[in-house]
């Protein structure tokens, strides 16, 4: 299990540097909360996968903590962001 | 018996994190906004759905198999309510690239009264 | 069915449901959880009542099962199509916007079809068009016009199997009678 361990996590771990980069590179609002998305989805799937490993459930509510609340910092972000400033970034650099 | 779940559990472990590099690849990959959508919806669903069930196998207690259903019940209730928020403000904000559209219904289905 | 009792009716599926979390979230099926979760439920329900969202229909074991199973299989097969299309380096995958106008335009089945196109990796609603009963569809991975028309098929098989499962007797006769 310790292989296993070993994999699943530096896989999660390279999944979460690649959406940093993206977070960090934009280049619009919409890009980074997407990105950001990405990392919460990675880290749930981290604090799960730990979970699993040492056979503890002593993480499991912020499992849950997070999955109803998450989606609340994409939504509000999308709405309140005015069509102006989201397109306001540089369209070159992609 | 327990040596077969453990193994099931830690093939949907490492599918699931493989799901979340490729997602992670995608996202820095994808051309515009919309595209890199999509690639973020499949940690969000499948690979979730995989790593949950890859706990569940190995905790194996139902107090903490019905938290687990609660996390996926939610996560996929709410993953649809975000990204149709985003893609909407993405899309209304102009950013889905037109030169990569196949085609666009809903540009031609404006200009209709 | 009188309206007032159609009303009861969608409470009590609501209250059912709160019940349900709530005994999930403390993960023992005792009576004190139980009556808990309903004095919760209905609490909830009186304080912050709900919008009428009429559900006329009934659910269908066969139906649920068959779209489960197919949603299932979906939802593998995008993941594994987006996924591949990550690791064609050199490769920019090109979309399209597609309208798809739904045959059963109920907001129930106008929304389940949504939520379960947008869990599917490769498809997002961009657009929804509540009176007409348009979703605007953004698909990854479609390169020419017959892409796009199968995958309008798609969906609407997709609506298809969601109203066999929770549709009214109503709608069901609505979907079948167009061969498409």
């Amino acid at each position: 299990m310790t292989v296993i361990a070993v994999l699943v996590t530096s896989l999660l771990a390279l999944g979460a540097g690649l959406a940093l980069i993206r977070v960090v590179r934009g280049p619009s609002v919409l890009d980074r909360i997407v990105a950001t998305d990405v990392l919460l989805a990675v880290i749930v799937m981290a604090i799960a996968a730990e979970a699993a490993f040492s056979r503890d459930a002593t993480g499991l509510p912020i499992l849950v903590v997070l999955s109803i609340l998450g989606f609340t910092g994409a939504v509000s972000v999308a709405r309140f962001t005015s069509a102006a400033s989201a397109a306001s970034a540089p369209r070159g650099r992609r | 018996m327990s040596g077969v779940l453990d193994v099931v559990a830690a093939a949907c472990l490492v599918v699931g994190a493989l799901l979340s590099l490729s997602a992670g690849v995608a996202l820095l990959r994808f051309p515009d906004l919309l595209s890199r959508m999509h690639a973020a919806t499949k940690p969000q669903v499948l690979g979730l759905l995989l790593v949950l069930l890859g706990c569940g196998l190995r905790l194996r207690d139902i107090v903490d198999v019905t938290t687990l259903i609660l996390v996926a019940v939610f996560g996929m209730a709410t993953a649809p309510v975000a990204a149709h928020m985003v893609g909407r403000a993405g899309y209304r904000a102009g950013m889905a690239r037109s030169d990569l559209l196949v085609t666009d219904e809903l540009a031609t289905a404006d200009e209709r009264p | 069915m009188s309206p007032a009792r159609g009303r009861w009716r969608d409470r009590a599926i609501a209250a059912l449901g709160l019940t349900a979390i709530w005994v999930l979230l403390w993960g023992s099926f005792t009576p004190l959880t139980m009556v808990g979760g309903a004095l919760v439920a209905v609490v909830v329900l009186t304080v912050f009542p709900l919008p009428a969202v009429t559900y006329a229909g009934r659910i269908h074991p066969l139906g649920v099962l068959r779209f489960a199973g197919r949603f299932a299989k979906d939802l593998v097969v995008a993941s594994v199509q987006v996924s591949s299309l990550a690791f064609r380096f050199g490769h920019v995958p090109r979309s399209a916007v597609i309208a798809v106008p739904l045959k059963v335009p109920s907001d129930l089945g106008l929304t389940l079809t949504a939520e379960a196109v947008s869990l599917v990796p490769g498809s997002l609603i961009v657009e929804a068009d509540r009176e007409r009963g348009v979703l605007y569809v953004h698909v990854l991975g479609v390169r020419d016009a017959a892409g796009a028309d199968r995958f309008r098929r798609d969906v609407l098989d997709l609506e298809r199997r969601i109203v066999q499962a929770f549709g009214s007797p109503a709608e069901r006769r609505a979907i079948k009678e167009p061969p498409t």
